[in-house]
């Protein structure tokens, strides 16, 4: 696969988790694509965790109010004829309160435990968890989309050594390679992407694979 | 009633060097702009930011320090409270390379708790968020908990001296209304300080928000500063 087509690739596989009016947030990078690859009939509820429930399509330049409309990456954005406006404690509340179906989020690291480091790295980078630590603990599913190795090294661990941004808290973890589900047992791999052997994609892992009986393909 | 509408160098003189101040906005979107503005001028100094975050190097309009990102970039600031200091290079930079600033990281929604807590007279906050993580390890979590089999994190309340908050309509009573995105802490932050500085995008007359539309009272607010565009 090439490097361009793999963050369409899994965003497209992450679609197929969504049911129609699900309440949805999407984390910053490859998870903002997810929306364009909704089947016919499936429409979610977009938050954003600064202040949107119900967010709308992306604005035009003539639409665009950053000054008073913008999304959690600062971006401008606006409420869908259905959605509304909200203050930080009404977002979290919403959040932690159970009312988000699912959470879809890159990572740095994963580990088959459930737990996310996406955060911090010591010494190099302290952007802040901003809302992902609500996030991971209050949405229903907690789906990890992310490249299944940073620069040819395991992203999906026996166990996390970055600061957690969460613990016990993934559902599912999505990448170029395979669909995992986190079960009480560990990493089961469900669906796999045929242009990789079985072999390859535990080679490409640290974490313990269970390869599913009935395992799949993802395409 | 008494007149609450003084000018934003009055405003900034009524906050000294060392105070611990709350800011309302997210990444600068319902910031009150012109104060911090005023106050990076005067160069008030030692400052204790209470925010979100601290503003974007860059705004959306190519603005040059937006939100509290000048304040910070001054070295008019000793400690950080916030959730996300990505879009403001100085923090890290004066954080982890000089060591100049103290910034205490706190989840986003424990923050938005935190803050309403110490506006309501509670004594912290209970939250499962942050369980397992070096948050554990904050100055402000008080510890652990466990209730009905389930994990949580106590977490202080947080009040400042100041509150400097924007609305997009402001009556001279200081109710406010929100336009768009810009509520996020602004409502919060307006019960949880002991001087409450409102910046009005728009000041208007008392009677011209209908009572239904006011999401913050005027009897929050302590001083209206005209944001000149009415």
């Amino acid at each position: 696969m090439e490097k361009s087509e793999i963050k369409g690739f899994i965003a497209k596989r992450v679609a197929k988790e969504l049911k129609d009016g699900d309440v949805v947030n999407l984390g910053i990078g490859l998870p903002t694509l997810v929306p364009a690859y909704l089947p016919e009939g499936v429409e979610v509820i977009l938050q954003s965790e600064n202040g949107i429930i119900g967010t709308g399509s992306k604005p035009t330049a003539e639409e665009a109010d950053p000054k008073y409309k913008t999304d959690a990456g600062g971006q401008p954005a606006q409420a869908a004829p259905f959605g509304c406006y909200i203050d930080s404690a009404t977002s979290f509340g919403f959040i932690r309160g159970g009312h988000v179906n699912a959470t879809i989020l890159g990572g740095l690291e994963v580990d088959q435990e459930g737990s996310l480091s996406n955060w911090i790295i010591p010494g190099k980078k302290m952007p802040g968890m901003g809302g992902a630590m609500d996030l991971l603990v209050g949405a229903k599913d907690v789906i990890v989309a992310m490249e299944h190795t940073a620069k040819g090294k395991p992203k999906i661990l026996k166990k996390c050594t970055l600061p957690y941004t969460a613990v016990h808290c993934v559902t599912k973890i999505i990448t170029e390679m395979c669909v995992l589900e986190v079960t009480d047992k560990g990493l089961v791999m469900t669906e796999y992407n045929p242009e990789f052997t079985v072999e390859q994609i535990k080679a490409a892992t640290e974490a313990d694979l269970i390869v599913s009986p009935d395992l799949k393909s993802m395409c | 009633m008494r007149n609450k509408v003084i000018s934003v160098e009055e405003a900034v003189n009524l906050i000294p060097d060392g105070a611990t101040v709350m800011f309302g906005g997210f990444l600068g979107c319902g910031s009150a702009h012109k104060v911090i503005e005023a106050l990076a001028k005067k160069g008030t100094k030692d400052l204790t930011l209470i925010g979100n975050d601290c503003g974007m190097a860059t705004g959306p309009n190519g603005e040059e320090f937006y939100g509290m990102a000048k304040l910070v970039h001054n070295h008019q600031v000793k400690r950080v409270i916030a959730t996300h200091v990505g879009m403001t290079p100085d923090v890290a930079t004066q954080g982890m390379v000089d060591k100049t600033l103290q910034v205490d990281l706190i989840p986003q929604g424990s923050l938005a708790e935190m803050v309403r807590a110490g506006g309501a007279g509670l004594g912290g906050v209970l939250t499962p968020t942050g369980v397992g993580t070096i948050v554990e390890d904050s100055p402000l979590c008080m510890g652990k908990q466990t209730i009905d089999g389930k994990e949580y994190l106590l977490m202080k309340p947080v009040r400042a001296d100041f509150a400097v908050i924007c609305g997009h309509t402001i009556d001279k009573f200081g109710n406010i209304w929100y336009k768009g995105t810009t509520r996020n802490f602004n409502t919060l932050m307006a019960t949880a300080a002991d001087v409450v500085i409102a910046e009005a995008d728009h000041l208007v007359e008392i009677g011209d928000i209908e009572p239904e539309n006011v999401v913050t009272s005027g009897a929050f607010v302590d001083y209206i500063v005209d944001g000149g565009k009415a």
